[in-house]
């Protein structure tokens, strides 16, 4: 009985999480924009401007919701699950707070965590190709094909990024991969996870692991999947009311799941120096450990609109060429560099 | 335009040039020799994209805390300046009679032939005529101010009145007695 009660908890603070930071994100994304072109942003609706979402939702939903004829409808109607599934999913393999008695603060406690994680994000594809697809529309094809030669090939360097991680924490738990990461500041792997020679690759993985993050996500500067500028709205162009809606939902959740990931990957998970304490086991403790996780989430979706509004876009062809051509090799050297490092310098 | 603005401003005005002057000089100084181990770097930062990346963001997140140029419309107003150019008014003497003498000028200067003007005989001694109707089409006239140019007598004026909200085009026809109403 206690077992489902923390089960059933666990799972609520993590859709808390997940359907907290999106719709936001969607307020977020105006006012960042906003405020760097010097103007106020939305801030009529409630305070601030935070009710925002939900009169976007009600808008939304009020939208009649248009089948095109000559569509798939089946598979129409999953495209938009299909991109939702994955990044909910994925989520459970995070580990979201120190652990509170003898429970961990993870929804599935996996020790090949990382693989299942990989596994699925993958998945997160075939929404796109088959909303595209199943549009019968040329622009959403478009969009949809061009996103998953992108998704696939960026996955390479994701891939390789997170074995580098694996590399420097020696596992592929993610209960392992931040419980080596909360001795210090230095214990982050994106400072190299506390061996003093893999600090270079730490930074290096770092900017490869955001880079391909962006790309994951379709997010400015490689909006692929979307470009608004040649393609009409990518692989969601027939997509209205609450399709549409799902579509831009399962984007950010998306967004939150790789900000949760690389928090965890690359940011030390829930710990921070001073404010949590790995062997502190209390509830407070917890509720602090999971409050630093969210923080750091809420900074790296900061990340992903300063970002989007700093870089223009990329055409086609040089996504392909970055992707390929530099980082994959950056990322295949820095990997070498860490497989013979580790032998050299930890014997 | 930048003539009116350095009368109005000229300590802005000379601000400006200043720093365009000061732009100008630093871009000199620092253009790179080709081939120079300074101009080898920035190409090798450049060639690295992260960099400049980071220099970007750091210019996106400097503006993001800069003052907030929108106006708050309803609850803030605009408030324009001397010599701005909105709705038309006819002034009046210290005795609440009107400046105008029907001198047909400012009609003869309209480039888009918006004022109409009928005249009569004064009731007054110091001048011979006034006008019977004084009609101004907001909806041909463009703002160029060459009317309040053209009085000899000061008697019309563009106020800085620019919200001009009407329901029909009958409303845009100002006759003399809207005109006439005080500021």
């Amino acid at each position: 009985m206690n077992e489902w009660l923390w089960f059933f908890g666990k799972v609520g603070v993590v859709l808390g999480i997940i359907f907290t930071f999106a719709p936001l994100m969607t307020l977020m994304e105006r006012k960042v924009s906003a405020w760097v072109q010097m103007r106020h942003g939305p801030n009529r609706v409630g305070p601030q401007g935070l009710l925002q979402p939900v009169a976007d939702l009600v808008k939304l939903v009020m939208k009649e919701l248009i089948i095109p004829g000559k569509t798939d409808r089946a598979l129409f109607f999953m495209g938009p699950v299909l991109a939702f599934i994955p990044p909910t999913l994925a989520f459970c393999v995070i580990p979201f707070g120190n652990q509170i008695g003898d429970q961990k603060l993870q929804v599935a406690n996996l020790n090949i965590g990382i693989l299942f994680l990989m596994a699925v994000l993958s998945t997160g594809v075939y929404g796109i190709t088959l909303g595209g697809w199943a549009s019968n529309n040329k622009y959403s094809l478009l969009g949809s094909l061009r996103a998953s030669a992108q998704l696939i090939s960026y996955e390479l360097t994701l891939g390789l990024t997170i074995l580098m991680v694996v590399m420097m924490a020696e596992s592929v738990d993610p209960q392992v991969i931040v419980g080596k990461q909360t001795v210090g500041l230095l214990s982050w792997n994106v400072f190299g996870g506390g061996h003093w020679w893999a600090l270079p690759a730490g930074l290096i993985g770092f900017v490869l692991m955001w880079t391909c993050a962006l790309a994951e996500n379709n997010r400015l500067p490689f909006d692929m999947a979307e470009c608004d500028a040649e393609l009409v709205g990518g692989y969601h162009t027939e997509y209205s009311s609450m399709g549409f809606a799902l579509y831009m939902l399962s984007e950010y959740v998306a967004m939150v799941m790789m900000s949760a990931l690389i928090t965890t990957l690359f940011l030390g998970g829930w710990h921070f120096p001073f404010l949590t304490d790995p062997a502190d086991t209390s509830w407070l403790g917890g509720i602090i450990s999971v409050a630093v996780f969210c923080g750091k989430v809420a900074f790296n979706l900061f990340v992903y609109l300063w970002v989007r509004w700093t870089l223009p876009r990329f055409r086609y062809d040089q996504i392909m060429q970055l992707g390929w051509k530099s980082l994959l090799p950056v990322a295949l050297c820095t990997l070498a560099y860490l497989a013979v490092g580790g032998v050299l310098f930890e014997g | 335009m930048a003539s009116s603005h350095a009368e109005l401003r000229p300590d802005q005005a000379l601000a400006d040039r200043d720093r365009i002057e000061r732009a100008e000089t630093d871009l000199v100084r620092n253009a790179l020799v080709p081939g120079s181990f300074r101009e080898r770097i920035r190409r090798l930062m450049v060639a690295l994209y992260v960099p400049n990346i980071l220099q970007g963001l750091a210019k996106t997140l400097e503006v993001m805390f800069r003052k907030k140029v929108t106006l708050q419309y309803p609850e803030e107003r605009h408030i324009p300046r001397k010599g701005y150019r909105g709705e038309h008014r006819l002034k009046k003497d210290a005795q609440g009679r009107p400046n105008c003498v029907a001198c047909y000028m400012c009609a003869t200067a309209c480039p888009a032939n918006c004022i109409t003007i009928e005249a009569m005989e004064a009731p007054w001694p110091d001048r011979d005529k006034v006008p019977k109707q004084f009609t101004i089409d907001l909806l041909k006239c463009i703002y160029c101010g060459m009317c309040e140019e053209a009085c000899p007598c000061d008697a019309i004026e563009l106020t800085t009145t620019f919200t001009q909200v009407s329901t029909s085009r009958e409303e845009k026809i100002h006759k003399i007695d809207r005109l006439l109403r005080d500021a």
